[in-house]
């Protein structure tokens, strides 16, 4: 609301037009001077009898200080009870409820003003969507050239004793919609890639901390060393320009503190050569006398430079993705859940006890890679609750010479996984299903 | 006699496809690919059934539909619409429009069959 509008400012101007003092305003109305310079400032709401009397004194009608700020108010208000139909606000007594809770009344006001944006937004959005000119040529395309693909090949098919003249002729129809159909797809495909990277304004705080941390390529030198580490952590998030939001920071907080509490634990200079030793995370740990969900956050904290191409997932106990660096060959979802046939998830159900498993991933070529999976406690058991515990699993290109040994075919999220008849699948797929 | 059904629309493949099936059904199909001019198109052929895709170059299929429906001798002909959309939004706009029947590609040649010879014979 304007400054202007507001009952504080108007009496200041009417006592500064009437050339009144405020101490002696404040003696006329029998209150501190001080509270009515935080009357004055916007500072103090005032109605009733203090109103009444300041409206004496300036002699003015008490309608005249209160009507600009109340009226919009009451108006704003009678604007969100005709908005939520079937609402059952006691519309008749609007002006009591403004002039008795002005502060909830203005709550309720902004927040339906905010309501009204939001529904905006979302029309714009559906909007978009549904008449998007490039979505929906390529989709009338697409479906133009499959209509006429299965019309044509349909009587190919059913058509008996075609005449060949015919058949060379649908022949060469279905080739040349077959190839309208691969480049209206291609388009589409564009076309959706193209949607994906332009939503970057519509980030989870989530996707924020990650795009920080592979910015960094998930390695901080400026956290290695044992001091001013919390300074550092203060430097690194104030120059994040993709930490946008306060959740994000406090995210990215909590990620590099626990980077910084590794780092201490094992530090760079004899991690680094234990590793040119033997890069093995159980010889590792076996090295250092540390739990390996340790070791395979130091490894995912290492430059490529360090340790070839590593990945790791880290879970919290409801099986959220919390930390994810990326390895090439082996998707990770980026916000729905993983595969539930991921060793991480089995060893929530067993954190005493590693997994080791050589993993392909289903729809992907068949790229197989080393997953090692381990639990740890992010916090320590009480009377109140259980141990909270996080899940880690390790993705490391496939051992050399291990071509023979078992393969779980996993996926990578149910949504987009083809295998067929999978126990674990908790949605349908729109690949098994759609093709 | 044959049923004369006109068949307008753009995408040529379809075209040939659609009167390929039913002329072997026994229709006499002629064939119209923009929507400028096909209410003349509709005028000089004197269909006993028409199919109008919604998508036309120069002219929607629903403005073409209002003008058969508008044109007295024309205002009880069958017209089964194609379109490449299922929503609900199109469904309502044809129901509106006049049209008798609508069909969402791809479609079956089946069912295009079953449709126009069940549209000419009630």
């Amino acid at each position: 609301m304007p400054e202007s509008s507001m009952i504080g400012t108007r009496i200041r101007e009417r006592r500064v037009m009437n050339g009144i003092r405020q101490s002696d305003l404040a003696r006329r109305v029998g209150i501190s001077p001080s509270y009515l310079n935080l009357i004055e400032h916007n500072r103090r709401r005032i109605g009733g009898k203090t109103l009444i009397k300041l409206a004496e004194a300036l002699e003015v009608e008490p309608a005249t200080l209160s009507e600009g700020a109340e009226a919009a108010l009451i108006a704003g208000l009678q604007e969100a009870a005709g908005a939520q139909q079937g609402s059952r606000a006691e519309t008749d007594r609007t002006e009591e409820f403004a002039g008795r809770f002005p502060g909830w009344a203005q709550l309720l006001v902004g927040l339906q003003g905010r309501a009204a944006d939001l529904e905006r937004t979302v029309e714009t959005l559906t909007d978009r969507l549904a008449h998007d000119p490039h979505l929906a040529d390529s989709l009338h395309e697409v479906i133009s050239s499959v209509t006429a693909i299965r019309s044509t090949s349909s009587i190919l098919v059913e058509t008996e004793k075609l005449e060949p003249e015919w058949q060379s002729r649908f022949h060469r129809n279905i080739n040349e919609d077959s190839r309208r159909l691969a480049e209206g797809a291609e388009a589409l495909v564009r076309y959706l890639e193209g949607a994906a990277s332009s939503e970057a304004e519509i980030k989870s705080p989530q996707d924020e901390l990650q795009a920080f941390l592979s910015a960094h390529g998930f390695h901080f030198p400026q956290l290695e060393q044992g001091r001013r580490a919390k300074d550092a952590i203060e430097a690194l998030i104030a120059d994040a320009p993709d930490l946008a939001t306060d959740a994000a920071r406090r995210l990215a907080r909590d990620a590099l503190e626990q980077y910084r509490a590794d780092a201490a634990a094992l530090p760079l200079a004899p991690f680094r050569e234990a590793l040119r030793r033997d890069p093995d995370p159980e010889a590792l740990a076996q090295a250092f006398g540390c739990g390996l969900p340790l070791v395979f956050r130091r490894l995912a904290a290492m430059t490529q430079d360090d340790v070839g191409q590593v990945g790791l997932v880290i879970c919290d106990p409801a099986g959220v993705l919390t930390f994810r660096r990326p390895f090439p060959g082996f998707d990770l979802p980026r916000d729905a859940g993983g595969c539930a046939l991921w060793p991480l998830f089995q060893v929530l159900g067993q954190p005493q006890i590693p997994l080791r498993a050589r993993l392909r991933q289903a729809g992907r070529g068949g790229d197989t890679v080393r997953a090692l999976a381990a639990c740890d406690q992010r916090a320590p058991a009480t009377f109140e609750r259980p141990a909270l515990m996080r899940a880690h699993m390790l993705i490391l290109p496939d051992a050399p010479g291990a071509a023979d040994a078992p393969v779980r075919d996993v996926g990578v999220s149910c949504r987009i996984c083809p295998i067929r008849d999978c126990p674990a699948r908790r949605e349908p797929s729109i690949v098994a299903d759609g093709f | 006699m044959e049923k004369r059904v006109l068949l307008i629309e753009d995408e040529p493949n379809i075209i040939e496809a659609i009167s390929f099936i039913l002329s072997r059904d026994g229709w006499d199909v002629k064939t119209h690919s923009n929507g400028h001019d096909a209410m003349e198109a509709v005028r000089g052929r004197q269909p006993d059934l028409v199919i109008l895709d919604v998508m036309l170059p120069g002219r929607s299929g629903f403005d073409i539909l209002q003008d058969i429906r508008s044109d007295a001798e024309f205002a009880s002909v069958p017209v089964l619409m194609l379109t490449a959309r299922g929503q609900e939004k199109d469904r309502e706009m044809a129901e509106r429009s006049g049209a008798s029947r609508y069909m969402t590609k791809p479609f079956s040649n089946a069912e295009v069959l079953d449709a126009v010879r069940s549209m000419v014979a009630s």
